[in-house]
């Protein structure tokens, strides 16, 4: 009766066996790594690599090969000292190149193949610095109220609506005009051009006004492209300063994360989240081929500057800037409606807005070039100055296919991809709007450490624990308990490896607890069993009896009990979320393990004996 | 081994002195609450806390000192695990000239070079800075998020078993987490952000040993003999004893791993769960079932509905 059919042991026997694979990355350890990038993006060579070598071979620091990842070199180094100093070497001898120090899983290439990966460490476990970033949305919603009204002006003045006067009242918009004439002629040019606006018109005697709300969820709209905006440009801004890793990602409605492992100076990296970028507008001198031409000659045409577009392609554009970056409003990637092609619509403020008319009626047909510039901090001197690189790149080139003023699109675009990078960039130029840091926490690489070492080693000794009381007291049942609680271990660290979750000390706290709580399950059944032989039943029936009657108890308590972990994940930040995490997890193993799989045990060792008298438990 | 095997003992006999005892705990739990309240931790007040590492032993005291002569205020310095690490919580600092608030990432650097004067070995390990209005959003979602389990979980027993078994289980989980509570503010324990997580865990702890006697109750009710219903929860409980007691020995067993060796930060934690299961597996066995006897549970109320009773015969 106490028998599984022969699928359910092969089954359990997979389970067992992958789970034992995808956790076996975890058990390689990490080394210290320095990445080597370069700062076009171009992937490096065999030439970059025997560079690095000679200078860590020079420099008389041990290492290992270097070898190729995607677009970056990895280094690998068996200790901390060595990695740091072979930083600070490659950093001064590897000009045109990105550094960063890291930490890398040593998992061999064919459990890689098989896409095992190690659990990410929390910054708790690495060392690193954390910061909470609050966006002033308040700012954020004047900021667009004032373009909003600036733009209207001077719509209304290029279609030459007169009108008495113009102002914010809280959310609502609102235009008086002299006659009703205006006021329906403006209507008409408002609704089609600012969509943003719901529009009602107040009439009475001499009144004529026109109300343009900004609705809820245009609002809305405003903040959530705000904190993308921040994101997109503190995202841009971290990568170009070459930290591994990073995690930079939304909180809540205003509220921004940026994790940055390794970084030990927080002066630095203050200063990557406070950098000022710009955009500029400008006209095209000469590219393609043309500008090839004269690069070669190296002679530069007069009032130009050469640039280099993404690509690597030189460009000169002319020194004289049409619009810049703090009048653009707005940019985002739509698709044409006229040619059904990817397009860029592009917003200026009133200022930029005369600027860009006045070019355009001159120059329609000819091209006209956006250079993104950046000034990042990267350091103090010895001096205790602080040193910023600048960053210049051509981000488009487009033809003048007509005049415009504050509204018009970049067409010619390759794909939808390239004109959503397009608008990212021409956005990502600055902070939305101003960002505050409401919380910031470093950690030191050496308390990492310790915090791994105490957080293993409290788990070994739970473990062990908790096997020596379950073998002594259950003897042959506590010991089949033994192999399911340390199989829910295995299950629990591959399946928070393959969903990529981060291990934070909380995290490991989780763990810890489950395997408390993971014998729970066991020993409702054995006790089952238990009362069951007292009360006269013979063994098989009391095995199967016990593990049926035990079943719902431990339904209905793990049910009850990942509620709670589900409202602690969902309503928890950072290290509540990675306990919520792994006690959920855990949850779910042990329920397969306490009750399926040590079953199956079971169900191997006495199912087969008929005349079973009695059994150790 | 058969420890605590099939205990008869009259556990509802002793509901009196239980309720004595639990009210006394509640109310030296809420006085305590009410006079001296928490000791919040930094998550929750704002502020900035910097360890600082020397290569030798470092006095708490010399440390003070240093940095009150150096113009800190309102300082908190104490060792953090090991004799050589010091811990200092400071308050938002305010610039006397700018009236700003100092930046915090200067305030320990600030920090850092009055500590070299006194050894020139100190050395920031961790630095930490929370805003205040952090801490506020954290009680609110803390709040929300107990608020939000206690109903998941009513409305989940309510259905399983019935209204009054889920108000029972309320009243154990509460009853938890204001004892638990209470002992962090008697001592005036750190509460942080896991003390928080923790108290959070006891919940699904406190609630997991209860719905292993209630389910018991409801099994024993359902054989449909003839018994008291005090007599019918004295036995349930009796039969789940042995259970009750392992699991929470083994549960307490990690706990005092995690307490001793997990270190400092983890400290809190394991602090907070180790109450609350002392407390929990008391209240799964007299506050939940006692509650739920109070509220006049009867065989009558279990006894399964028509239509499950009917398709439960149906299994061979």
């Amino acid at each position: 009766m106490n028998r599984y059919p022969l699928w359910k042991y092969v089954l359990i026997l997979v389970i067992v066996a992958l789970g034992t694979l995808y956790a076996l990355p975890n058990i390689y350890g990490q080394s210290p790594v320095v990445q080597i990038k370069a700062k076009d993006d171009v992937a490096v060579t065999q030439a970059t690599i025997e560079k690095v070598e000679s200078i860590l071979t020079s420099g008389n620091i041990a290492h290992d090969q270097v070898v190729i990842d995607g677009e970056t070199a990895v280094i690998k180094f068996s200790d901390l000292d060595s990695q740091r100093e072979a930083q600070d070497l490659l950093k001064k001898q590897m000009q045109g190149y990105d550094t960063a120090m890291n930490l890398r899983p040593n998992v061999p290439e064919w459990l890689e193949n098989l896409g095992g990966r190690a659990m990410n460490l929390g910054l708790d476990l690495r060392g690193g610095v954390h910061f909470l970033l609050e966006v002033d949305m308040t700012e954020a919603t004047e900021n667009k109220k004032k373009q909003l009204r600036s733009d209207v002006t001077a719509s209304l003045i290029k279609q030459k609506t007169p009108k008495t006067k113009i102002s914010w009242e809280g959310n609502e918009l609102v235009i008086g005009f002299r006659n009703a004439t205006d006021l329906a002629t403006a209507k008409t040019l408002i609704k089609k051009e600012y969509t943003e606006l719901s529009l009602s018109e107040n009439i009475s005697g001499d009144i004529f006004e026109l109300n343009g709300l900004l609705s809820e969820q245009s609002l809305k709209l405003i903040k959530d492209s705000a904190l993308e905006q921040n994101l997109t440009t503190l995202r841009s801004r971290v990568n170009e300063v070459g930290v591994a890793e990073p995690i930079i990602q939304k909180q809540g409605a205003d509220r921004i994360v940026v994790q940055l492992p390794g970084v030990q100076d927080t002066t630095v990296a203050k200063n990557i989240l406070d950098a000022t970028a710009t955009l500029e507008y400008r006209a095209t001198e000469s590219y393609d081929a043309a500008a090839a031409q004269i690069y070669q000659t190296g002679r530069t045409p007069p009032g130009s500057t050469l640039y280099f577009e993404s690509n690597g392609q030189p460009i000169y554009l002319k020194n004289r800037v049409i619009a810049t970056g703090n009048q653009l409003i707005g940019a985002q990637s739509i698709i044409d409606q006229q040619s059904g092609q990817p397009a860029v619509n592009v917003q200026l403020n009133s200022m930029g807005a005369a600027r860009m008319l006045e070019f355009t009626k001159n120059n329609t047909g000819k091209f006209m070039g956006v250079v993104f510039k950046e000034r990042i901090p990267i350091g103090k001197n010895e001096a205790g100055e602080m040193q910023y690189r600048d960053k210049q790149e051509v981000i488009s080139n487009a033809r003048i296919n007509g005049i415009f003023s504050n509204r018009f699109q970049t067409t010619g675009l390759g794909s939808q991809k390239e004109a959503n990078e397009l608008a990212m960039l021409l956005r990502a130029g600055a902070l939305a709007a101003p960002v505050q840091i409401v919380e910031e926490r470093t950690i030191g690489p050496s308390l990492g450490q310790d915090n791994i070492d105490a957080g293993v080693m409290s788990v070994q000794i739970g473990l062990a624990l908790v096997l020596v009381f379950m073998l002594l007291y259950y003897r042959m049942f506590g010991l089949i308990a033994n192999i399911a609680l340390t199989i829910n271990v295995v299950l629990m660290v591959a399946c928070l490896s393959l969903f990529g979750a981060t291990l934070t000390l909380p995290g490991i706290a989780g763990i810890v607890l489950t395997v408390g709580m993971a014998v729970d399950a066991n020993v409702l059944i054995f006790e089952r069993i238990k009362e069951e032989l007292r009360d006269g039943s013979t063994v098989q029936a009391s095995i199967k009896s016990g593990y049926e009657k035990a079943f719902s108890t431990i339904a209905d308590a793990n049910v009850t009990t990942l509620i709670a972990a589900v409202v602690l994940f969902a309503f928890g930040t950072g290290p509540i979320k990675g306990f919520a995490v792994t006690l959920s997890i855990g949850i779910m193993t042990s329920m397969f393990t306490a009750i399926v799989l040590s079953r199956a045990v079971v169900n191997l060792i006495y199912g087969r004996k008929k005349r079973l008298k009695s059994i150790a438990i | 081994m058969n420890l605590l095997a099939n205990i008869k003992y009259d556990f509802m006999g002793h509901r009196k002195m239980a309720l004595i005892l639990s009210s006394i705990m509640i109310l030296v739990a809420f006085g305590s609450l009410f006079a001296r309240g928490l000791n919040l931790g930094l998550d929750f007040t704002g502020g900035t806390v910097v360890v600082v590492n020397f290569d030798q032993k470092a006095s708490p005291a010399d440390v003070r000192e240093q940095l009150e002569a150096a113009g800190y205020e309102k300082l908190v310095v104490k060792n953090f695990g090991t004799s050589q690490d010091v811990e200092i919580t400071v308050p938002p600092q305010v610039d006397a000239t700018t009236g700003l608030v100092v930046d915090d990432a200067k305030l320990s650097n600030d920090m850092l070079e009055v500590l070299q004067k006194l050894d020139a070995s100190a050395e920031i390990t961790k630095a930490d800075f929370v805003g205040s209005q952090v801490g506020d959003e954290l009680i609110e979602q803390g709040s929300l998020a107990l608020l939000y389990a206690i109903m998941g979980i009513l409305i989940y027993v309510t259905i399983r078993f019935e209204w009054r078994f889920s108000l029972g289980a309320i009243a154990a989980l509460v009853h938890d987490i204001i004892i638990t509570a209470g002992v962090f503010s008697l001592w005036q324990v750190e509460f942080d952000l896991t003390v928080l997580a923790a108290l959070l865990a006891v919940i699904g702890y406190s609630l997991n040993d209860t719905i292993v006697v209630f389910d018991r109750i409801r099994e024993n009710f359902r054989k449909g003999r003839k018994a008291e219903t005090v007599d019918v929860i004295n036995n349930s409980i009796g039969q789940t004893l042995s259970r009750t007691v392992i699991t929470s020995f083994t549960t307490i067993l990690v706990l005092t791993a995690l307490f001793i060796f997990g270190g400092d930060l983890i400290h809190g934690f394991a602090f907070a769960l180790l109450i609350g299961v002392f407390v929990g597996t008391y209240s799964s066995i007299f506050v939940a079932t006692t509650s739920t006897l109070a509220l006049g549970i009867s065989r009558e109320d279990l006894i399964p509905v028509e239509k499950e009773g009917a398709s439960f015969d149906h299994i061979p």
